[in-house]
């Protein structure tokens, strides 16, 4: 085992200090809450020396993806951070990063998105963006974060996709935990040298970025957008094999608690997902068949693997932490949901169950009384086979 | 550094023959004049633009040297983006120092109006760039729409000439002096008929320790309505007319660079271009008349501003 010091961080220390030990050559952020203590935190880090950082101190987040698309382009390491607004500003540009295959890395505090005004934990930031051509991975905690900030630079150099790094804004982001930092050594040797295959500052070698692309050619620019995604699962998972024998923490596209036997299973990201195995363990505790099904890669949808998963659960409450407006009649189901009822049907799998459960809307705390309440329904959809209410609200008044 | 004709003909095209800008559109003249003024290698970024569908269409480009598109208000990010990976990849050691030159083009659309927070910001904070706005004084490229740098009175498609209202019914935005208020090294106003001025600032511009800003005219056949021949003889007008003065900034220093023996009547201009031809019906000549009064009073306080007063 390399060299590690625990320390007391909450997430967006923890992701600050892995942006620390990547020493990126450019950064350009602008500050959001809950993504600041990420900023700020890196800026001292610059200030003081520690890195080699240019640091670019933008007027918006959009000019911060726009700025790390200029950098990237010019062949290096390049990393911002936001949340919420931040990432609704720089949509336009989010889908111009990953269409040019630039491997910019961006932490991202979820946040709810506005309005009304609210600075809590939800999903629709990152979701807002799941189609956009990234790579996301989710976080439970700030250990999770910092793992996976450091694992995706690997992963984005080598498909040349950028990579968003999810962790719950305020519950994980400004939530103190135990967290085992590798030595700086270490990670530097864990990303290596990046070496761009091609580089905008080539003035011998010149070349066109970003062209006009018309109908003659843009469609199969697009696939070839989504065949570099398809191929992403297997890099993802080599990546967090070769992290887990160098520090024994050990990453694939999901968890599985209590899975094995598991009649039932209740599916969520980031930190609820401890909440959940809390209430797991106790209901295994009793002699009930559940499980905790926890993905970390949401993009690309890891649909077959999922599906292979869930296989032989009778029942499966999906827990979503944001609303895709509109969709099912417009009875507000999350997108996890979408996507694994998707992945299942696909998979011709005709015996599972899902019910959807939309929780902790601009930070609404879930507590373990409402995951105790999903295990009851799918103890009930398990033994009739039938969904009564597709789609329900956690701790919601109404 | 003098600027010879003879040897700036015979140097290499970086924009090289074969793009589909229009006949007789005066971007790729200026946008020639000023690449072939700098002998350093450079790094270009383009706004959405006219110039980026005309230069950049897959699987062709018409680029000899780096470029790069991303979207319509980012131009300046984007290279100041480029400039800072050199920075840091120069000073860490990691490549060589090769004195690159970054330069960043944008429309009016895309520098007065959707992209001014984006420049403004890359100004203060001091980036080694050069931005050239061509400014043909509306969105040609999405089919001539008003823009803040359209003139009082020009027809476009959003400031149609009706039968009550003669065209667009704003002034334009003093966009160079908004630069220059960001104290900058240096700002120029230019144009591609007084071709040694516009590339001496070119030179100037690249040369300057720190963010540097041309804004330079550009006649466009297809959205002022003139023939394709008369883009450079329309630039020479409007420099004349003193509706495009020709001056520059330099480290807060105001310099006129051209004050006509002359001073020519604004209707000079207008009436060779077709989007102002309903001014010139009975009920809208008053147009004419306030158009000359604002040039008068720009025209005035940059006198002033440049000691010529």
């Amino acid at each position: 085992m390399p060299k590690s010091k625990i320390r007391a961080l909450d997430g967006a220390h923890a992701v600050a200090e892995a942006m620390r030990q990547i020493n990126p050559d450019v950064v350009a952020a602008y500050p959001i809450t809950p993504q600041t203590a990420i900023v700020q935190t890196f800026s001292n880090f610059v200030a003081d020396g520690l890195v080699d950082t240019e640091f670019v101190a933008v007027e918006s987040e959009h000019a911060a993806m726009s700025t790390c698309i200029g950098a990237s382009a010019a062949g290096g390491r390049v990393m911002t951070a936001t949340a919420s607004a931040g990432l609704a500003l720089m949509w336009e540009v989010v889908y111009v990063a990953a269409s040019l295959h630039l491997p910019i890395v961006m932490p991202v505090v979820n946040r709810a998105l506005s309005a009304p005004l609210n600075i809590h934990c939800d999903h629709s930031d990152s979701m807002g963006t799941r189609d956009a051509g990234w790579i996301q991975l989710y976080s439970e905690n700030p250990q999770e974060a910092y793992d996976n900030v450091i694992q995706a630079v690997r992963i984005a150099e080598r498909l040349l996709l950028p990579v968003m790094v999810m962790q719950d804004g305020f519950i994980t982001g400004h939530g103190v935990e135990r967290v085992d930092v590798l030595d700086d050594g270490t990670v530097k040797g864990f990303i290596g040298e990046y070496k761009p295959e091609h580089s905008l500052l080539d003035v011998d070698n010149p070349a066109t970025y970003g062209t006009w692309d018309m109908y003659d050619f843009y469609f199969e620019h697009k696939r070839q957008q989504t065949d570099a995604l398809s191929k992403a699962l297997p890099a993802i998972v080599e990546v967090g094999e070769e992290y887990g024998e160098l520090t024994g923490r050990k990453y694939g596209i999901f968890e599985a608690y209590g899975m094995d036997d598991a009649e039932m299973a209740i599916v969520v990201l980031s930190s609820s997902a401890g909440t959940a195995r809390m209430v797991v363990r106790g209901l295994r505790e009793k002699g009930v068949k559940i499980g905790l099904f926890k993905p970390r890669v949401f993009r690309p949808f890891p649909a077959k693997e999922f599906a292979e998963a869930l296989a032989d659960v009778k029942a499966v409450g999906v827990l979503d932490r944001s609303i895709v407006f509109g969709a099912m009649d417009g009875l507000g189901p999350g997108p996890l949901y979408l996507e694994l009822c998707a992945a299942l049907f696909a998979a011709g799998n005709t015996t599972t169950r899902v019910a959807d459960y939309v929780f902790g809307l601009g930070g609404r705390d879930i507590i373990p009384a409402y995951v105790e309440q999903v295990a009851q329904d799918l103890a009930e959809i398990a033994e009739t086979g039938e969904v009564k209410t597709p789609v329900s609200y956690l701790g919601l008044r109404e | 550094m003098a600027i010879k004709l003879k040897e700036i003909a015979n140097k290499e095209e970086r924009l090289v023959a074969g793009h589909r800008f229009c006949a007789g559109c005066a971007e790729p003249i200026l946008t020639r004049q000023i690449l072939n003024a700098i002998d350093d290698p450079v790094v270009l970024s383009c706004a959405t633009s006219c110039m980026e569908i005309a230069t950049s269409i897959y699987p062709y480009s018409s680029w000899r040297v780096p470029w790069i598109h991303s979207a319509f208000e980012n131009a300046s990010s984007t290279i100041a983006g480029a400039e800072a990976m050199y920075r840091s990849l120069v000073r860490q050691g990691k490549i060589e120092d090769r004195g690159l030159k970054f330069i960043a083009f944008g429309g009016d659309g895309a520098t007065y109006d959707i992209g001014l927070q984006w420049i403004s910001g890359c100004f203060e904070r001091g980036h080694k760039m050069m931005y050239v706005c061509f400014d043909n004084e509306a969105y040609m490229n999405t089919g001539i729409q008003r823009s803040s740098a359209t003139p009082l009175g020009a027809h476009t498609t959003t400031s149609p000439a009706g039968t009550v209202i003669p065209g667009k019914q704003q002034w334009r935005k003093p966009l160079t002096e908004i630069f220059a208020a960001h104290h900058i090294p240096y700002v120029a106003q230019a144009s591609p008929s007084r071709w040694r001025d516009l590339m001496n600032k070119a030179q100037k511009g690249v040369a300057a320790d720190g963010p540097a800003f041309l804004n330079v005219i550009a006649p466009c056949p297809r959205g002022w309505r003139h023939e394709p021949e008369e883009a450079i003889e329309l630039a020479k007008l409007a420099v004349e007319t003193c509706y495009w003065p020709l001056y520059e900034v330099e480290n807060g220093q105001w310099k006129l660079n051209f004050k006509p023996r002359e001073k020519k009547p604004i209707i000079v201009w207008l009436e060779r271009q077709g989007r102002f031809r309903h001014l010139f019906q009975p009920q809208f000549r008053h147009v004419i008349d306030e158009i000359q009064a604002k040039v008068d009073e720009e025209w005035e306080r940059l006198l002033e501003r440049c000691g010529e007063a």
